[in-house]
């Protein structure tokens, strides 16, 4: 297995984006990796999405957004693992250059969600849990979150402030962000407040609808070394899978996938969770946040609350948490989000992230964790300075 | 989307008679049945039907609903651990959602779950009903 990089990123525009179309949105990100990279072409393309057939009635995408990168002929495919598209993405191009079949390879993800009704997304969105034994009796996306978030909150004592805290640092981290859809501080107060959507989590406990796209550029080292820019390595890349159904998981409170992914991802790196500077983690919901810290090892399970309340998962804390602003403030287009966070992490490493969203004492080795459905598919990235 | 009677009819014995798989080599039972034990690989296995109690270990109230509930909500929604172990999400039904609780006894009852589609085709399952209603 040879050196893989990260050799270049890039973003479209996040939020409720009325004038872009799946396929612009895409673009948009695509050419901002492509020259943020220096590149003159791509061996294949790998694009993330949750599920365009059912948000804007198109499928067969790998082909359509090469088409429309000016690049037909590239070998292309979509990859699906509900929010956990994007992040299988990445791993999918970071496996293609590893063999050696290709040299640059792109990585990316998009999502359209606002070319239908809420009604229609929220049904979209569902279709990552149990058809028949979820959804069929109600279940919500927030409702089975809501479930964990009850069972975290009975079995550790998390309490209501414990959550808010994990949307008032992301959004503290998003506001200095230039795509971020809501680029607003919050009180903690003001979390509670907001309305119920399933109990106990209210509507800042949980991530936005999303329209957006990311893009990164995946190369061997032989390719980031001509190019002359500074370039990642992806050091660890890990997959694991759990069970559909939240009643069926050994432990409501965490997420086991998250957890196997992460041991993977650390054990081709050969590095520890300690060794991790700081960490883009999978904040859909607040409570997913705590419950992905103590699946990954950051914290022992039950203490991410308290850690979060304190300050500890701040951008000047000891383990910065989601410096983006996360899904919760960025914004979460489902199939785009792993491979923003990816953009993210470069950004962090390369000493490029925006408007005094650094991690201050230069950070050399981060973490990026997406997964999808309540936590069925994960995938963690190890990224180190070269 | 529509609801194709076959899809409908095919969850019957699982969601009318709560059949479940119980596997030899484990002993385990999963619900909904399925062929193939996750733990041991195992594809032997007899079919048992589910106890009909059992208690509350997590729920939630969905007060934004999806399209089929929205005139139902709020409602309640948990995940129900029966006596045998098995545990199986449904709605907590008969009683204030406000007043659901973990740890709360239930009993599995006979329910009317949706009706969806243009054919309207009525679905039937089990809801959870706390056990002193």
């Amino acid at each position: 297995m040879r050196n893989v990089c990260v050799v270049g990123v890039g973003m479209s525009q996040w939020g409720e984006v009325w004038k872009k179309s799946l396929r612009q949105l895409f673009v948009d990100a695509a050419l901002d990796a492509i020259n943020n990279a220096g590149v003159d072409r791509l061996d294949s393309l790998y694009v993330g999405c949750m599920s365009s057939g059912l948000f804007v009635g198109q499928e067969h995408i790998g082909a359509l957004m090469a088409d429309y990168l000016g690049m037909r002929g590239l070998p292309a495919a979509r990859v699906e693992s509900a929010c956990a598209s994007g992040g299988i993405a990445v791993r999918q191009a970071f496996i293609e250059v590893a063999s050696g079949i290709s040299d640059i390879v792109m990585a990316s993800g998009v999502e359209k969600m606002t070319d239908c009704s809420g009604g229609e997304a929220t049904f979209a969105l569902a279709t990552a849990a149990d058809q028949e034994y979820e959804v069929f009796n109600g279940a919500t996306f927030p409702g089975l979150y809501a479930m964990m978030a009850h069972a975290h909150m009975h079995k550790y004592g998390t309490t209501r402030d414990m959550l808010s805290a994990v949307a008032v640092k992301n959004h503290r981290n998003g506001a200095k962000n230039p795509v971020a859809q809501y680029p607003f501080e919050i009180k903690l107060e003001q979390v509670a407040k907001s309305v119920m959507i399933a109990d106990p989590l209210h509507i800042l406990d949980c991530s936005p609808i999303t329209d957006g796209a990311a893009a990164v550029i995946v190369a061997s080292e032989e390719v980031a070394k001509k190019l002359g820019k500074p370039y990642i390595r992806i050091t660890g890349s890990g997959a694991a899978t759990d069970s559909l159904q939240l009643a069926q998981r050994e432990d409501m409170t965490a997420i086991k996938a998250a957890t196997i992914a992460s041991e993977r991802a650390l054990k081709m790196a050969g590095k520890t969770i300690k060794d991790v500077q700081f960490a883009e983690v999978h904040d859909c919901f607040t409570i997913a946040e705590l419950a992905v810290l103590e699946s990954i090892g950051v914290y022992e399970p039950g203490q991410a609350g308290a850690a979060t309340l304190a300050g500890e998962t701040a951008l000047d804390g000891k383990f910065p948490v989601n410096s983006s602003g996360g899904l919760k403030s960025k914004g979460h287009p489902v199939g785009a989000t792993g491979a923003a966070q990816i953009v993210e992490v470069y950004k962090q490493l390369t000493g490029q992230a925006e408007n005094g969203r650094q991690i201050p004492g230069s950070p050399k080795i981060g973490m990026a964790q997406n997964m999808g459905g309540s936590g069925a598919s994960a995938t963690v990235h190890i990224m180190e300075v070269a | 989307m529509t609801m194709f009677s076959s899809r409908n009819w095919r969850e019957y014995p699982q969601r009318y008679r709560l059949e479940a798989s119980k596997f030899k080599k484990s002993g385990k039972t999963y619900f909904p049945p399925r062929t193939i034990d996750p733990e041991t690989g195992d594809a032997e296995f007899e079919t048992v039907k589910l106890p009909d109690t059992g208690k509350i270990v997590t729920y939630t109230v969905i007060r934004i609903a999806p399209d089929q509930w929205t005139d139902e909500a709020p409602y309640a929604l948990a995940v129900v651990e029966l006596t045998d172990g098995t545990r199986l999400m449904g709605q907590i039904t008969d009683c204030d959602p406000e007043k659901v609780k973990i740890g709360m006894e239930v009993r599995v009852e006979f329910r009317r779950i949706q009706s969806e589609g243009h054919h309207g085709v009525i679905s039937y399952g089990y809801k959870f009903v706390p056990k002193w209603y």
